[in-house]
Order: structure tokens, then sequence, then C-alpha cells
């Protein structure tokens, strides 16, 4: 294809398209007003001219035939797939009329706000939710909250800072910058990596520090690509990685591994965490997790020994048991080994600049919205004052919390829900028929998207369609660098950014004035705190480094006073310390030092139930191809991977009496679906693997079927309501119970 | 002169399928077809179960012939993101071959 005839727009890749988390440079080429290509960008420093499938697969995505580019109406009744195409006007108007009565008539926090997972979607959601005085922004349905909030929370408590594995990416000059150093070891921690971008992390950038002698130490219940290349692997049984975490600290600490002048200087309780972890000796962690106790031992020491090192996590530690406490004794393991904003550790990362652009904590939401409003919303908002740590972390609804209040309407009734780019019954939910069914309850639906897909076809009264990435002025400031999205082409058809649409509705729905007049003026607002402009960052090409000296630039923070508000050297937290033992989480009513939790249906906890569902179930397992839910409709994608797939261990299969590419129904005490069995050696004897999302969009979108999502969705084998104490994690997402048969013919 | 090939260093190759999609991008094939396919090789050893990734070019890679005369990199070298394939005369990937644990060369014409 020539390709010098081509219009090429440098962009930022966030969101809608290629779906996903990171922030990779692209070039879009245009021709006759169409996106004919997208590239990498090699003067990127996220990704170096490389691009993930779902990036590449962007014009096909585009132009789909099923793309939804209009505004629609439902015309029958909910679920019956009659749609009716309507003008904005008409379509902003409605929405306008229909969300200004419910206020009237019954508050404004009887609508709730619904995204999927973080992309940037979270500034406009929470700049239209705020505007309309609602306090209830949700991932409906995600069990426990269990995607990197768990994390980010115990994160929050223990060092005052997130951190992640440092691979360069907080440097312009990535693997050439003289101020970083590889890690020794990198810890993969329940995280496949090569899939995708998880929490804006670029994957591959674990194979680049391999490149650069970096070696692996994997904790994965299954076999794989990485476990084949690491120098120790920790096949757990799923669920019980806040033992192994355990198991890890008391070898260090009664081993004496761990850094003493960097506890003694920067920790705060490091007495009280060693009398905790005397309960977790590798033999006693042996019997839990079935994994021998002198592999830990092994492990603890490779990482301990050689410094520096770092953890790179995935989401199975929020879905956890006590997805938070997990998460607070992994963060020990690189806070005790001081490994924490060092070059090659975990460091620290902060938003680009100071810029928010997705408000992740209650301080940043503070900071844009004003602290009297958020406190006054807080009141109301759902599950917050069941859970300090969800009042005081994070401006989300606790979605356990939620389900009960859509069925009960105490302590008071939801009657419409704003729902944007989030696929709730074929995505995240946790038993999504429950959730299904409470939210048929609802008067009144918004549904703003790109496909139709169960969610819509079953609940949405309104569609309004959004843009991809390649359509919209965007802005992203999570972690490094500070970039923005630049329109290659207007919306196709009728197409509107979501940025578009909700600063439209927030002027009709505010009850005070907004002070923008278009998205570039409120992205400037935002950019100001960087000093600069979306302009000066587009003609840049798209991406800027902070300046030497910045607080949001590594390293050593901690030493230099740039992470406490009154300068001083520290950390942010009460003590100004690292807290091993948590000052929060004891304000918070939680135990401050961290203990293992027994997933609640498991061989240990249920036995007689193991007997009828003897193997473990573990969900979610990621497809490069896809990005959760989406994507199944993309042929360049579905050809790669075109039927849900369970993976089941080789022998196991054998005694099931099932062979490789068999359909297989997957059961348990909650549900049941199929899936088609892969049979590999790479699969636990003990565990069926499966992936999320399943629905099939060639199929009846109209309900009952609903793209046949009650058929392939793992999630229906899935719970609500098995929350951790401090309102995150607890999920069966990862450590179910199941059995599989083979389907008949 | 040298034809040009390219190095498939699968050692380093995670199965992210990017090649493929990449290819498909390029020449806008469908229906399946391609000019690179990943494959994943599972190899149960006595000590551990071994998992790799092997890319392999059919019949319908042209080494991206229009992208290769205006000087530009064959678009799966661009794109992969394990940075795992290489292009270039076979003399001189040979050379790179002796540097690498393990890799392949493809040579389609």
């Amino acid at each position: 294809m020539a390709k010098n005839k081509d219009k090429v727009t440098l962009s930022t890749l966030w969101s809608a398209g290629c779906g996903s988390h990171g922030g990779c440079g692209c070039e879009i080429y245009v021709r006759d007003g169409r996106v004919v290509r997208v590239e990498g960008d090699k003067n990127h420093p996220f990704n170096q001219g490389r691009l993930c499938p779902k990036g590449l697969a962007i014009p096909q995505y585009m132009y789909h035939k099923d793309r939804v580019t209009h505004p629609l109406k439902r015309v029958g009744e909910r679920g019956e797939g009659k749609w009716q195409r309507i003008t904005w006007d008409e379509a902003l108007d409605t929405v306008e009329a229909r969300l200004k009565d419910i206020r009237a008539k019954y508050g404004a926090e009887s609508v709730i706000f619904c995204q999927g997972t973080g992309r940037d979607i979270g500034g406009p959601i929470t700049f239209l939710m705020y505007a309309y005085g609602s306090p209830n922004w949700v991932q409906v349905g995600l069990a426990g909250h269990a995607c990197y909030t768990p994390r980010l929370g115990a994160m929050f408590a223990t060092q005052g800072a997130y951190s992640v594995a440092d691979c360069s990416q907080f440097l312009e000059k990535r693997y050439d910058s003289p101020e970083w150093e590889p890690p020794k070891y990198i810890i993969l921690w329940a995280q496949n990596p090569a899939a995708g971008c998880h929490d804006g992390f670029f994957g591959h950038w674990i194979i680049d520090c391999m490149r650069r002698g970096s070696k692996l130490i994997v904790i994965d219940p299954r076999h794989t690509w990485f476990t084949t290349r690491a120098a120790i692997h920790i096949q757990n049984r799923p669920g019980t990685d806040g033992a192994i975490a355990l198991g890890m600290l008391n070898v260090i600490i009664n081993e004496g591994l761990y850094d003493k002048a960097f506890v003694e200087k920067w920790c705060y309780g490091f007495d009280e965490l060693k009398e905790r972890v005397q309960e977790y000796p590798p033999e006693k962690v042996e019997e839990i997790t079935w994994v021998p106790a002198d592999l830990i031992r092994q492990a603890a020491r490779l990482y301990a020994t050689n410094k520096p090192s770092a953890i790179q996590w995935g989401e199975p530690v929020d879905a956890m048991p006590a997805g938070s406490v997990v998460a607070q004794a992994i963060n020990q393991l690189w806070a005790i080994t001081g490994n924490i904003d060092n070059p090659g550790g975990n460091v620290i990362a902060k938003n680009s600049h100071g810029v928010t652009t997705y408000p992740f904590s209650s301080a940043e939401l503070t900071k844009l919205y004003g602290e009297d409003l958020v406190k006054k919303l807080n009141e109301k908002r759902i599950g917050a004052n069941d859970y300090p740590m969800i009042k005081n972390f994070r401006g989300w609804v606790q979605p356990d919390v939620l389900i009960e209040q859509l069925e009960t309407d105490k302590p008071y009734k939801v009657h419409g829900a704003w729902i944007q780019t989030s696929n709730i019954i074929g995505g995240q939910a946790a038993d999504p028929r429950r959730h299904y069914e409470a939210m048929k309850r609802l008067d009144f639906i918004v549904y703003v998207d790109l496909f139709q897909n169960p969610t819509s076809m079953g609940l949405a009264d309104i569609f309004l369609p959004a843009a991809t990435i390649c359509e919209k002025e965007s802005f992203r400031s999570w972690w490094q660098p500070l970039g923005v999205s630049v329109p290659a082409v207007e919306g196709v058809d009728e197409a509107r950014s979501d940025w578009e649409i909700n600063l439209e509705l927030a002027k009709r729905l505010a009850t005070t004035p907004i002070k923008y007049n278009t998205v570039k003026e409120l992205i400037n607002d935002r950019l100001k705190d960087g000093n600069t402009d979306y302009d000066k960052l587009r003609d840049k090409g798209c991406w800027e480094y902070p300046p030497e000296g910045d607080p949001t630039r590594p390293y050593y923070r901690y030493q230099r006073g740039l992470l406490r508000k009154d300068g001083q050297p520290g950390f942010d937290t009460p003590t100004g310390k690292v807290e091993l033992y948590s000052k929060r989480y004891e304000e918070w009513g939680l135990d401050p030092l961290p203990y293992y939790e027994e997933p609640r249906e498991s061989y240990v906890a249920t036995p007689e139930l193991a007997k009828k569902y003897p193997l473990i179930l573990t969900t979610g397992r990621r497809s490069p191809v896809f990005f959760h839910s989406e994507h199944r409709m993309i042929p360049w994608l579905r050809e790669l991977d075109p039927d849900p797939e369970c993976e089941i261990n080789d022998q196991t299969a054998a005694e099931l009496g099932i062979e490789n590419g068999d359909w297989v129904s997957i059961e348990n005490a909650h549900g049941k679906i199929k899936m088609r069995a892969k049979v590999t050696p790479t699969a636990h004897p003990k565990v069926v693997t499966a992936p999320h999302g399943w629905w099939l969009p060639e199929t009846d979108g109209k309900a009952p079927n609903l793209f046949s999502t009650w058929e392939y969705n793992i999630n229906n084998l899935t719970t609500m309501g098995n929350q951790g104490k401090s309102g995150f994690g607890g999920t069966d997402y990862r450590s179910g119970l199941c059995r599989v048969t083979k389907i008949k013919d | 002169m040298s034809r040009n090939g390219l190095l498939i260093e699968y050692e380093y190759c995670t199965g992210c399928h990017a090649c493929e999609v990449a290819c498909k991008q390029e020449h806008n094939y469908g229906g399946g077809v391609c000019g690179i396919r990943v494959d994943e090789l599972v190899t149960a050893g006595p000590d551990k179960v071994q998992v790799d990734n092997v890319p392999i070019l059919t019949r319908f890679c042209d080494l991206c012939a229009a992208r290769t005369l205006a000087h530009e990199e064959p678009t799966c070298v661009k794109h992969c993101q394990a940075s795992c394939l290489l292009y270039g005369p076979i003399t001189e990937l040979v050379k790179e071959m002796e540097k690498r644990p393990r890799s392949s060369i493809y040579a389609p014409k």
C-alpha cells in the first residue's frame, strides 16, 4: 500500500479502538477522510514504535458495519431489539428532561454513573456526575472492586503513594537513561504481561528488561511462556497468594535478609510485622498453598539478596480473599528490602506533571471538584458509610452493596443509570443475571458506547454513539508521560467523543454554570498543573516528560522531601514512614497487619461442596487480542482467538473423557456455561482456567439470548457479596470451584 | 547482492500476535489469510512444562515489498512487541543468528 500520499497524525492511544489502558504513541494514516492504517510511533518512549494487535486492528474497528454511529432510542420493550434512529438534539433533550425529572422527584443520588475499566472515561464521567449532583460513580458488578483499587488503596495506606515495577518508563531516554538500571529479579505476581498493558504498564517492558539481564520469579498457577523462562516458578493454589507473601516475609525477616538501614530509618512497625509473620513459617505456607517450603525460601532469598529487584503484580491480587490485605503484604516485601523508589525497584508512580485526567483518589476528586461538594455528596455515596477505606480512599460506590440496594431499594431507590463504555452484563459483573434483573427495574437508562452488546441490548433506553480514540481530543497523565490524543478524522457519521457528550450534558444539567465552552478549554484548564496546554503538547509530538526536579520524576523522593505536603523527607503517611503496621488501616477499623484468609468456597473452607465440584475455577484469563469483553466482532482479531476456550490439564481431561477441542460444560453451585476445552499440560491438574467477557456478537442480540451471554460468560459462575472487611477484594473470580463435563453431541 | 530475509528470534516470541495483525492491516488480508503465523509449542519435559512460540512465514509474505522500497521496515518487524524480528540481507542475518540463543531465518521469494 503506498503510504506517501496519506496524511499522518500523531496521537496517543488510550480507550475505545484499541480499548486498552496503555498510552502508546501512534501514527494514524488518513486517506480521503478515512483512517486507513494505525501504526506505532518510533519516537514515543512508551511503546517505541511497537503496537499490540488491538491497536493495529483499529481501522477495522472504526468502520465496522455493526458500529453504532447515530443516536438511537428504544421503541419496543427493553431487550426486544427495536431501535429508532434519532437526532442528537432529540437524544440530548430526552436525556436532559428525564434526568432532571428524576433529580427533582428523588434526588440526584438516585442516578448511578457507571463506567467500565480505567480509561479516559474516568475524567468525563466524574465531570458529568458532579455537575448533575450524584455521588454514585461505579463499576457495576465488579465484585469487591477487584481491579487495581485494592492494590492502590493498600499502597496509599502503607506508603502514601503508588509504586510500579521500574522498567525505565519514568525517564524519556528509557533504557539508555544513565540513572536507571534493570531489576536483577522481577517477580511476576499473578499476571501475564504479554497479553496487554494492564494498569497502564506496557507488558513487553518485561521482555525488554529480560534482554537486559533481569531474571524472573513467576507466581502463577499455570505454566506459561514466562514460567518456562523463570528461575523459580511458584505454582500455587489459586486464591492463596496472601500466604505466599506472608511466607516470603517470614523468611526474609527471620533470616535477616531485609535492608536493615532502610527499615531502621524509613519504616514504622517492623517489630509488630515480625511478630505477625511468625504465624506463617514456610511449612505452614506449603500446606495452604501447595508450594514446597524450600521453593518459597529460595524465592524469598533470591528476591531479598539481589538488589534492585522489582515486583510486577496483576489483578488477581485484588480478587483474592481480603485483596487489600494481600496487596499490603506484597507492598511490605518491596518495602523491607528497600526496593522503593530506587532504580530497578518499585518506583513511586505519580501522574505526570501532577495533572489529573482520571481522578483515582478522593484527594484528586477533591482537587478537581472541591472539598465541600465531595464531602456533601459522600453522605449518600452507596457503601461509603459501611466501609471507611472506601469512604476515605476513593470516590467509588461499593459494588456488592450496590446490588443489594438495587434489589431492596434501601436506604433509597435507584431510578436511573448513565452507563458509559461498560458492558456490565457481558463483562465485569459477577452474577450477571442478578444484575440484569435488578437493573431492569430502573426507570431510565442511557447507554454510551460504540457497539451493541448484551448490556445495551438488554437495558438501554437511549443509545449515544461514542467516538474511538482516533476521532477525539483527549489527554492522559496516567503515570508517564503527559500526553494528548489528537483526532485524525471527525467522528464517524455522528459519533461524538465522551468528553464532548458529557460536557454538553453537564452544561444542560449543572446546578452551577459550567465555565468551559469547549472540550479543549476544559483540557487546557487541567493541563495548567503541568504548565502546558493541548496545542503545545500536540506540536511536540503528543508527549512530554516532567522537567528535572519535578516531584513526578524519580528517584529517592522520600530522601529529598518530594513526597510530603510539608516538604520534609519521608513518606506521606501518618508517621511519615512506610507503615508496616498501618495506622490508616487501624483508623479504618481494619487489622493494621497482614493475615491470610481462605477463599469462601474451596477444598479447605467447603470440603463437602468440593466433592461435588472438584476442580478450582480461575476466571479472567487474558487474551492478547481482546480487551475484556470487547473486540469479539473484529475479524482480524477474532480469527486468532475464535472460541471461548477453557484450559484443562491433559491427565485430568483424560480421566473425564474430554479431548482437546471438545465442547464442555463448566458448572458450579452458581451457574453453568459452555466452552471449548483446550487440553494442555500447562494447566495444573486441579485448576481450570477460563477467559472472561465472552459473548457472540454474530448471534441473536435480543432478549433472552442477548448475544449468547448466558451461555458463554464465565461470570455466570461467580457471585457477589464476598467482599473483604475493607470492602475491597474477596471475590470468587479467581478461586471458585467447578466441575467440567463433556457435552455429548 | 544477497537476498533479504527475516531473522526470527523465537526465544523471545511471547505469542502476542501483533505481527499477524500488522500483516493483515498492511496487506488488507482477510478470511484468515496472513503472511506470518505464530504457533504455540508446548512440551512436557521431565521436570518442567515448556511453552514456546514460533512465528513462521507463509506464502503470503512478500517481506513488505512496498514498505521496504520506501525504506521502511516490514510492518511485523516494526510492531513486534518483543522486538524479536529482524529484517536484512540473509548474509548479515546469519551473523546475527550466531549471537542469539534460539533463532531461525526465513527467506521468502
